[in-house]
C-alpha cells in the first residue's frame, strides 16, 4: 500500500512491521517524530511492543542493550548530539553482539547550534563496530531497516546496524513509499530467535567480566570476521529482498551509468541520489560520467570499489562529513581502496552544516575536478 | 517470625570470589541472593563488583550477571525488565553497584528507572569512595575521610563536603520501597530484600560497606564497624514506604561517633574538635530522622 509519508514515519513504519519487543528512545529534533509515530502505533493498538521513554540517549541504547540481552528485538533512533552522548554504549552493543537496530537522521553536530543535515554524526561513530547504512530515499530507509534486523540477526553477524537518513531532507520531506503486507515481512524477517541466551536461569552466564588481553583480543577477531560475513550476506539479503518485494537499492554500492563512464562520482546518501541528476545532465553535454552511490560504509566495500573503479580516469569523491585534518571519510577510504595505482581521485567537502548541494554544484565541481590530479577541496561557502 | 527458615538457603555466591580479604559486598549479595533465588538476573556497572565476580572464563555468580558501564546499571535493568515482562518471564532483576556508579556517574539513570517505575531492585553497596580505582573521594565519602583524592597533607585537606543524602533523593521519588541495611544485621538485611522483591515497583536499598583496604582498618573488624556505623547513629536502619519512614533498628543509647570513627586509618587525623563536629552532625541527621519516622507502617 502506497502511502505519502516522511523518512522519520518510514522508519516508524519500518519498527513496526519488523515486529520489535522492546523501543527505548529519547526525543532529539529532527529524530523526533520517529519515536512520536511509535507512540501513536502504540496509543491506537497499531503496534504491540515495551515502549521505555528513557531520561537520556545514553540510557536509550543501554535499555536496549539491555533488552536485547534478554532476547527481545530492540529499535532506537536518534541523531547528531544524542548519537555522540551513546558514542560508549555502541561500542558496548557491539562488543556484546547484540543486533539492535537503529535510526539516525542525520544533523549536524554543535555549535553553533545547528539542526541541518550532515553526516558528521554518524561517520564520527564508524569505528564503533556497527554497520552503517546511508539511505538516499525514504522507501529505501524502510526497506534497509527491514534488511538490517535479518543481517544484524544473522548467526554469523551479530552485529548492530544503524540506519541513516539526512535530517529535514529526508526526515521530514514527504515522498510516496511502498508500505508492504506484514504477512510479507513476517515471511522475510521470522521471530529473533537468539543464537545464544545470556540470561538463562537454567545455565546461568556471566557476560562482560574482566578478561585478559589475549580473550579479549581473540573476542575483537570475531568482530572482524563478523565484519566480512556482513559483507556477503548483505548481497544475499538484498537479492532476496528483491525477490519478496520487488525493490533493489543495491547491496554495499549502487550504480548508476557507471559501465560506460570515465569520469565517476562517488557519494553518499542524498548527495548520491541528487548526483544522479547531475549525471544526467553532464551527459546529455557528452561527458562520460557516472555515478557510484556507497550505500554501506561499514564493513566497507573496499574490493568491490577497487573493482569497479580501478579502470577509470577520474574519480570523484563528494563527502558531507570532515575528518579534521585530512579530508572527507569517504575520500581517504576510497582512495586506500584504489591503492596501488588506480585513478586520480579528487575530494570535495560539500553540504556540511546543512548547506544545500544541487545538481549544478555538483557540475561545478565535476568541472574543477577536471583542473585537479587529486587532493581535497572545500566546496561552497 | 524467623525469616532464616523462611528464606532458601542455597548458595548463589560461590566461595572463591576475588574481594579483598575482609570485604562485606559478597556477604550483602550472599544474603540478597539467599532471598532472591535463582530466578534472578544480576547487573553489575563498573564497581569492585566488576572484580570480585573473578576472571573471564569464570565467575562466583551462580544467577546470570551482565556487566554494563558505569553510569548505566539502572537503565541496564530497566531494558531487562522490559524485555522479560515483553517475554512473560517472572524474575527478579537485581543491580549492585557501588557508591561511584549510584551516587555520582549512575545517578541520572537511576533517577530515570524510579520515575519510569521498573520492577528492579537497585542494591547500592556503599564504601564511601571509589574504592576499584584506589580510594578516590566520591559523593559518598564523609566529611572529614582521608581519600587519595582528598589527601591530608599540611594543609589539612581532608573531605570539607558532607556525605550526599542519596537515600533523601530517592525518597524524593517515592519508589515502591527504601531502606538501608548492613551485614551487622543479617536477617534486617534479608527481610528488606523481601520486601524489595514483593513491592509492586521500584526498591531501593542502601547497604553501607565497610572497606578494609579504603578505610585503613584490620579485614577481621568488619563485621564490628559495620554495628558500630548502626549503633553510633552515623548510619541509621530505616525503611521508607507509602511516603513514610521508619526506624527499623533504634540503638537503646547511641554510643559515640569516636568509637567508629577511632578503629579507621581514614580518619586518624582527625582533631578532638573536628570529631566532635561529626559528632553534632549526627546528632542532627538522627533527630530529624526521629521527627521523620514518628509515623508507623
Amino acid at each position: 500500500m502506497y502511502k505519502v509519508i516522511t523518512g522519520n514515519a518510514a522508519a516508524a513504519y519500518a519498527a513496526k512491521l519488523c515486529r520489535v519487543d522492546v523501543v527505548a528512545a529519547y526525543p532529539i529534533t529532527p529524530q523526533t517524530t520517529i519515536v512520536e509515530y511509535i507512540a501513536e502505533f502504540l496509543a491506537n493498538g497499531e503496534m504491540d511492543c515495551e515502549y521505555i521513554r528513557v531520561e537520556s540517549e545514553h540510557s536509550a541504547m543501554t535499555a536496549c542493550i539491555g533488552a536485547s540481552l534478554a532476547g527481545a528485538r530492540t529499535f532506537t533512533a536518534t541523531s547528531s548530539h544524542g548519537l555522540a552522548l551513546m558514542h560508549e554504549m555502541l561500542h558496548w552493543a557491539t562488543y556484546s553482539r547484540l543486533p539492535i537496530v537503529m535510526a539516525v537522521a542525520n544533523r549536524t553536530l554543535g555549535p553553533p547550534w545547528n539542526i541541518w543535515a550532515d553526516l558528521q554524526d554518524a561517520i564520527s561513530q564508524r569505528d564503533t563496530g556497527w554497520i552503517q547504512f546511508y539511505a538516499k530515499n525514504n522507501q529505501e530507509v524502510l526497506d534497509t531497516i527491514i534488511q538490517a534486523y535479518r543481517l544484524s540477526e544473522n548467526e554469523r553477524v551479530m552485529l548492530p546496524s544503524m540506519v541513516s537518513l539526512e535530517a529535514f531532507v529526508l526526515s521530514h520531506t514527504s515522498e510516496p513509499v511502498d508500505i508492504p503486507d506484514q504477512e510479507k515481512v513476517d515471511e522475510f524477517l521470522p521471530q529473533y530467535n537468539p543464537p545464544f541466551m545470556v540470561i538463562d536461569f537454567e545455565n546461568p552466564k556471566t557476560i562482560g567480566n574482566i578478561a585478559l588481553p589475549e580473550e579479549t583480543a581473540k573476542h575483537r577477531k570475531y568482530i572482524m570476521k563478523a565484519m566480512e560475513n556482513a559483507s556477503s550476506m548483505i548481497k544475499e539479503i538484498s537479492k532476496e529482498f528483491q525477490e519478496k518485494f520487488g525493490r533493489y537499492h543495491g547491496d554495499l554500492l549502487e550504480e548508476y551509468e557507471l559501465e560506460d563512464s570515465e569520469t565517476v562520482i562517488v557519494s553518499m546518501g542524498t548527495i548520491a541520489s541528487t548526483a544522479e541528476d547531475a549525471v544526467n545532465l553532464l551527459r546529455e553535454k557528452g561527458e562520460k560520467v557516472g555515478l557510484l552511490r556507497i550505500r554501506v560504509f561499514r564493513p566497507f566495500p573496499e574490493r568491490d570499489i577497487k573493482r569497479k573503479l580501478e579502470d577509470k580516469e577520474k574519480i570523484i569523491v563528494i563527502d558531507r562529513n570532515c575528518s579534521w585534518g585530512i579530508g572527507g571519510a569517504l575520500y581517504t577510504e576510497v582512495r586506500h581502496s584504489l591503492y596501488p595505482g588506480g585513478p586520480e581521485v579528487v575530494g570535495f567537502l560539500a553540504g556540511i552544516g546543512g548547506v544545500d548541494v544541487t545538481p549544478s554544484d555538483i557540475m561545478k565541481m565535476y568541472e574543477k575536478a577536471k583542473k585537479e590530479k587529486g587532493g581535497s577541496f572545500w566546496y561552497g561557502p | 517470625m524467623d525469616h532464616r527458615e523462611e528464606s532458601p538457603m542455597e548458595d548463589l555466591l560461590l566461595p572463591g570470589h576475588a574481594a579483598c580479604a575482609g570485604c562485606s559486598a559478597p556477604t550483602a549479595v550472599k544474603l540478597t541472593l539467599e532471598v532472591l533465588g535463582r530466578r534472578t538476573v544480576v547487573v553489575v556497572p563498573a564497581c569492585c563488583m566488576a572484580v570480585i565476580q573473578g576472571l573471564y572464563p569464570k565467575t562466583c555468580f551462580s544467577v546470570p550477571l551482565v556487566n554494563i558501564a558505569f553510569e548505566a546499571a539502572a537503565a541496564c535493568a530497566s531494558g531487562i525488565e522490559a524485555a522479560l515482562k515483553r517475554k512473560g518471564e517472572r524474575a527478579n532483576v537485581l543491580v549492585v553497584a557501588g557508591d561511584g556508579g549510584t551516587f555520582d556517574i549512575g545517578i541520572q539513570s537511576l533517577s530515570g528507572m524510579i520515575e519510569r517505575g521498573h520492577k528492579v531492585i537497585y542494591m547500592c553497596y556503599d564504601n564511601e569512595a571509589y574504592m576499584n580505582t584506589g580510594i578516590q573521594r566520591s559523593g559518598a565519602t564523609p566529611w572529614g575521610a582521608w581519600t587519595t583524592t582528598t589527601p591530608v597533607g599540611k594543609r589539612r585537606e581532608f573531605k570539607k563536603e558532607p556525605k550526599k543524602d542519596l537515600a533523601g533523593i530517592i525518597a524524593a521519588h517515592n519508589p515502591s520501597y527504601l531502606a538501608t541495611a548492613t551485614i551487622a544485621f543479617p536477617l534486617d538485611l534479608k527481610r528488606k530484600v523481601e520486601k524489595a522483591r514483593d513491592s509492586e515497583g521500584p526498591a531501593f536499598i542502601h547497604v553501607l560497606a565497610p572497606c578494609p583496604t579504603g578505610w585503613r582498618y584490620p579485614p577481621e573488624k568488619t563485621f564490628e564497624i559495620s554495628k558500630l556505623a548502626v549503633e553510633t547513629g552515623i548510619f541509621p536502619l530505616y525503611e521508607f514506604k507509602n511516603g513514610k519512614f521508619r526506624i527499623t533498628y533504634k540503638p537503646k543509647e547511641r554510643k559515640p561517633v569516636e568509637e567508629y570513627l577511632r578503629l579507621q586509618g581514614r580518619f586518624r587525623h582527625l582533631t578532638k574538635e573536628e570529631i566532635e563536629k561529626i559528632q553534632k552532625m549526627v546528632d542532627e541527621t538522627w533527630e530529624r530522622i526521629e521527627s521523620e519516622t514518628r509515623t508507623e507502617i
